[in-house]
């Protein structure tokens, strides 16, 4: 089971496609469009939509809707006349309890909100009204922090992932936004709508020209030069294509389709399909930072000490290039060892594994976080999503041994805390290699020279 | 009809924190209290305004942000919930208050009148925004005054402080016209903190007063330096200095409350009284007081 993003959008934030389509031509096509990308997420296997909107400012970090069902009766500030939109929303509070965990342990403040009468943002109202009027697909809605830059922007997303793929979630993502984001500041007769200057439009057909070739990584880096060009500095920047970007992997060859492009009350409002489908279009051009843990200023409120990022990505003992010894099998897929070893031995038929952990290679990170930080204090971790990364690093070595996952034949399991992680550990097993069927040995020991909770020796044949 | 006027405009800042530290009943969260410093500044200004006598309570609060304009309540009776979406484990306010319309509609005619992008607000559904309950509830817990609730056109996001404070010194005239021809006495109240970087991160409980400080000594000399200005009488250097404050101290005063009560009081050069100051997560805020007397034309 894995999880993935089966469908990108951005669309629209104002309440007029909801309340009043029928006034102006331009916003009937945007809300045509809304329901064409409601038709798409139906036909798709979606089974979760996760809202990223820029209409929720956050100053405590970021925070996540887990009111199980927000209601309440929605007015737009600025656009009260047009009605109130009644809304009754059904969150996967599941997930969004262990995206605040994933947040946590990537090292971002954050926090889940679950209170009655809590006042859901127009953005997402309005959008989830018009994509799943029915709740028949669960939700899960973030905020914008006001300060938050590309870093802590991306690592939201990467955490945000960790948990898709943890929970094998088949989700669409949304950004709810604007494109250029100045309306007119008199009122107008609905006719009289357009885009508020031609720069802003020329900006915006260009945003789409490169969304519908599905270039999304181009425009996330472009995004500081769109703020500046096209966007009113209002509560937050133009953050979202940092975050839907690094909900696809930085990628840059999706299939992008623009369903509309219209005026409301000035601003650009478009819906855009992004699918996971490569163009075919090859190289992305990829030149910023690849950030997976957030260490940044943020915790002002601690002394220096305590302002480490609070996983850090280097802990634990040495790593050691694995040994280059006779028959051995090494990968740069798989984590450093932590002493002179290779990764496995090939002997005969069989392949002989090094214990395997869930650190991850390159970044040594430990998915599910850490089981005690660097003072020895004990963490929450996730059992299942360090049983996957470890089942994950065992596929990497078999296949550079020219092996694979459905040929292993012995197991040996040690758990740190089997009381408390043996069920986890198992669930994640019986869908990974409980399925190929290698006979197994599970052992409770004290520790591991990692902080981590789980490592396997596996036997494969060759 | 004898002539209303203004008896007297307050800085009035609105962070939850304070609702949530008094503990009142109509609000959901529990606290062990905190802030006192500012709630007892609160407490001051409260007993400074007891004996004076007013009809209304006119507010400008910078979280009803509307970009089309500026938006006046125009819903007589508004009861509901009101939950802060940055702090609602703070602040889950049950209200219940009564709009003056009709000082509203009078100050909205009067603003229009004089060019200025103006609605008024009658959707029924409509939420009171936190900031002015906040104000209001610190002010006159009572309750028993109407209120003309005024939005914070975000013309600073589309210009600049300088046009933002020409069209909040036009509505300031706009409003103390309007209240002189109204017959009203009013209490005018800018709701607004003054430096305004926050901390991201929340101490457990909110309310630990060991965690609580100004963001930074910038931010500290910038308090200080308008607090001193205002007990000095220097309204109009207030004003002059604004772009820089509002740049500098990333201050809430961007919201235009200050400038439109400012203007709305004569730009005064009497000294204002200080009540409190305090930070609350890491921002600024001062309790100020222009007392009593006729103020503006
Ligand atoms: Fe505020």
């Amino acid at each position: 089971m894995s999880g993935e993003i089966v469908k990108s959008l951005i669309v629209p934030a104002h309440p007029h496609p909801v309340l009043c389509p029928e006034k102006n031509e331009g916003w009937q096509r945007v809300r045509d469009a809304y329901d064409d990308a409601r038709r798409q997420i139906e036909e798709s296997d979606a089974d979760l939509i996760i809202v990223y909107s820029t209409l929720w400012p956050s100053v405590i970090g970021h925070q996540i809707q887990a009111d199980p069902n927000p209601e309440w009766v929605m007015v737009d500030a600025d656009f009260h006349d047009l009605g109130s939109i009644h809304y009754s929303l059904r969150i996967d509070t599941e997930f969004a309890e262990a995206w605040n965990q994933a947040n946590i342990n990537r090292g971002l403040e954050s926090r889940t909100v679950s209170y009655h009468g809590f006042p859901v943002d127009v953005g997402s109202v309005v959008a989830l009204e018009l994509l799943n009027p029915d709740n028949r697909i669960p939700a899960v809605i973030c905020s914008t922090n006001v300060y938050s830059n590309r870093a802590e922007t991306t690592v939201l997303a990467k955490a945000c992932m960790d948990v898709v793929k943890a929970q094998g979630k088949k989700a669409v993502a949304v950004s709810v936004m604007s494109l250029s984001n100045r309306m007119f500041t008199e009122p107008i007769e609905p006719h009289e709508d357009r885009i508020h200057s031609l720069k802003d439009d020329e900006w915006n057909r260009k945003i789409l020209e490169f969304l519908s070739e599905g270039r999304l990584e181009d425009v996330g880096q472009l995004s500081r030069t769109i703020h500046d060009q096209i966007r009113v500095k209002k509560v937050v920047a133009f953050k979202p294509m940092w975050w839907l970007s690094a909900m696809n992997d930085n990628r840059n060859d999706l299939t992008g389709e623009v369903l509309a492009y219209e005026p409301i009350h000035g601003a650009g409002a478009a819906v855009v399909v992004l699918n996971p489908e490569s163009n075919g279009t090859g190289d992305k051009e990829y030149d910023e930072d690849d950030v997976d843990f957030y260490g940044g200023d943020r915790n002002v409120l601690d002394s220096d000490k305590d302002a480490e990022p609070k996983q850090p990505i280097n802990s634990g003992p040495a790593l050691y290039d694995p040994v280059e010894g006779a028959n051995a099998v090494n990968t740069s897929k798989a984590p450093k060892p932590v002493g002179a070893y290779p990764h496995a031995r090939r002997e005969g038929d069989l392949i002989y594994l090094s214990g395997v952990g869930p650190r991850q290679p390159g970044d040594n990170s430990i998915p599910g976080g850490p089981i005690k930080d660097s003072n020895g204090n004990p963490l929450n971790y996730d059992i299942k999503a360090q049983t996957r990364a470890v089942v994950d690093n065992i596929a990497r070595i078999l296949e550079e041994a020219g092996s694979s996952l459905d040929k292993v034949i012995d197991v040996t399991s040690f758990l740190v805390d089997m009381d408390r992680d043996f069920s986890g550990y198992n669930e994640v097993w019986a869908e990974t290699l409980g399925k190929v069927g290698p006979t197994r040995t599970t052992l409770a020991i004290r520790a591991l020279p990692t902080p981590i909770a789980v490592e396997m020796k596996v036997i494969a044949k060759a | 009809m004898a002539k209303g006027g203004i008896v007297a405009g307050c800085l009035a800042p609105h962070p939850p924190h304070l609702v949530y530290a008094e503990n009142p009943e109509q609000n959901e969260p529990v606290s062990e209290g905190g802030w006192e410093q500012l709630r007892w500044g609160y407490e001051r200004l409260r007993e400074s305004l007891k004996d004076v006598d007013y009809d209304v309570i006119v507010i400008l609060s910078p979280h009803w942000q509307t970009y089309v304009g500026t938006h006046f309540i125009g819903v007589e009776k508004c009861s509901s919930k009101s939950v802060d979406p940055v702090f609602p484990n703070l602040f889950r306010f049950n209200y219940d208050l009564t709009i003056d319309v009709e000082l509203a509609k009078a100050i909205h005619d009067q603003a229009k009148s004089e060019g200025m992008s103006v609605k008024m607000m009658t959707n029924p559904d409509f939420r009171v925004d936190y900031g002015t309950i906040v104000s209001c509830h610190m002010v006159r817990p009572e309750w028993d005054k109407p209120i003309v609730s005024i939005s914070s056109n975000r013309s600073l996001s589309y210009y600049s402080v300088e046009v933002m404070q020409e069209m909040m010194i036009e509505l300031g005239k706009s409003t103390a016209k309007a209240i002189e021809e109204s017959g009203k006495k009013c209490l005018l109240i800018a709701s607004n903190s003054l430096s305004h970087r926050h901390f991201v991160t929340e101490t457990n409980p909110p309310e630990d007063m060991s965690k609580e400080h100004i963001t930074s000594h910038a931010m500290h000399l910038w308090d200080m330096r308008m607090i001193e200005m205002m007990r000095e009488g220097k309204s109009q250097q207030i004003i002059n200095e604004m772009p820089e404050f509002c740049e500098q101290a990333i201050a809430e005063t961007d919201g235009g409350a200050l400038t439109w009560l400012l203007s709305a009081m004569g730009v005064p050069s009497e000294p204002a009284i200080l009540h409190g100051y305090g930070t609350i997560i890491g921002t600024g805020n001062a309790i100020m007081e222009w007392p009593c007397r006729n103020w503006g034309a």
